[in-house]
């Protein structure tokens, strides 16, 4: 998630990554990990990110930060066997759906040009 | 080749969904799904999200999703043919160079009957033998380190800055997810082709294809699928 400041708003972050900001931390459903915010109206990265698992990279030059996926040390790539609420576009720049094709099977296929 | 299957299969109730890992966007991959005259969806990942998302780290790759949303095979090598053809004995006047790259493609090995397993998916279902329950599906996912999280990071700084034109201050973060992440392909092919015609990817990345697969051996560069022979 490329993000143009290292701070975010607490909707935003909830919105984005599914932690929300309450008085006992930073959490997601019956799970909170302890941070306290220096500031009610966003969420210092920086520092909440490395709680959460989080990478958080930072380019000085075009002033961007890069958040990544969460990951937990003995942790798979998948955390659930049920496919990712995925949207892709196709060709033309309309977004593709793969729940649109609920009731059918499914071969998902990654090539490349290159 | 994924069409046909398509052709075949798809009246017994399979689509099959291609998605291309180009940075390069629709105008690097339209001229491929215009020539195999695909009939099914065909998407662009121009972030190589699939590889962020699910572990994917090679093409090709398949994912078998069930009717109701499952996951029954995770990211594995997948080549819908016969197999992958290799290339016969070098002609005797090759160059070295030639017949080096022979030898490293005769030397790949690819899963055998990936279009049969999918046969036979379409035609038994959950009790098809290539089925995974949901546990295996997931024990048999790559590892997602530390270390792989933050790769994917600086590949979308990378993806992020050679899209918005910065081509030169995007190579630092893609040789980033390199180190990071040293056997994801997707990542460093993606940032190889992305050179101009006058760059080398061994001066600019310290590597190329065919030195790459010298060093982990030809014989490893695709996974196996532990229910087909390679």
């Amino acid at each position: 998630m490329i993000l143009s400041s290292s701070r975010l708003a607490p909707e935003e972050l909830r919105r984005r990554t599914g932690w929300e900001l309450k008085p006992e931390g930073l959490c997601r459903g019956d799970l909170c990990v302890p941070f306290r915010a220096d500031d009610s109206d966003s969420v210092d990265l920086t520092k909440a990110a490395p709680r959460l698992g989080m990478p958080i990279l930072h380019d000085e030059m075009h002033h961007l930060w890069a958040l990544g996926p969460e990951s937990e040390p003995g942790g798979r790539f998948l955390r659930s066997a049920r496919f990712p609420d995925l949207v892709l576009p196709d060709l033309d720049g309309q977004p593709f759906s793969f729940s649109s094709l609920s009731g059918r099977k499914v071969v998902m296929v990654a090539w490349a040009s290159w | 080749m994924w069409q046909a299957l398509r052709s075949e299969l798809h009246a017994k109730g399979l689509e099959i969904v291609t998605v291309a890992l180009d940075t390069g966007g629709p105008d690097t991959v339209r001229p491929h799904v215009e020539q195999a005259g695909a009939e099914h969806p065909s998407l662009i990942d121009s972030g190589h999200k699939l590889d962020e998302l699910l572990g994917v780290v090679n093409v090709p790759s398949a994912v078998w999703i069930d009717e109701s949303g499952m996951i029954v095979r995770g990211p594995e090598t997948a080549y819908p043919g016969g197999g992958y053809e290799s290339p016969k004995e070098a002609p005797p006047d090759a160059s070295p160079r030639m017949r080096e790259a022979i030898d490293v493609l005769s030397r790949l090995r690819v899963p055998k009957g990936y279009a049969d397993a999918i046969r036979d998916w379409v035609d038994n279902s959950a009790d098809s033998r290539f089925v995974l329950p949901p546990e295996e599906v997931i024990s048999r996912s790559r590892p997602r380190t530390r270390e792989v999280a933050e790769a994917a990071a600086a590949f979308e700084l990378g993806q992020h800055l050679h899209i918005a034109g910065h081509a030169a201050d995007a190579v630092k973060w893609f040789r980033r997810a390199h180190e990071l992440q040293p056997d994801n392909w997707t990542y460093k092919r993606q940032a190889w082709n992305l050179l101009g015609p006058d760059q080398k990817s061994l001066d600019v990345y310290g590597g190329d294809w065919m030195t790459d697969v010298k060093k982990i051996g030809p014989e490893n560069y695709y996974d196996p699928v532990p229910e087909l022979e390679g």
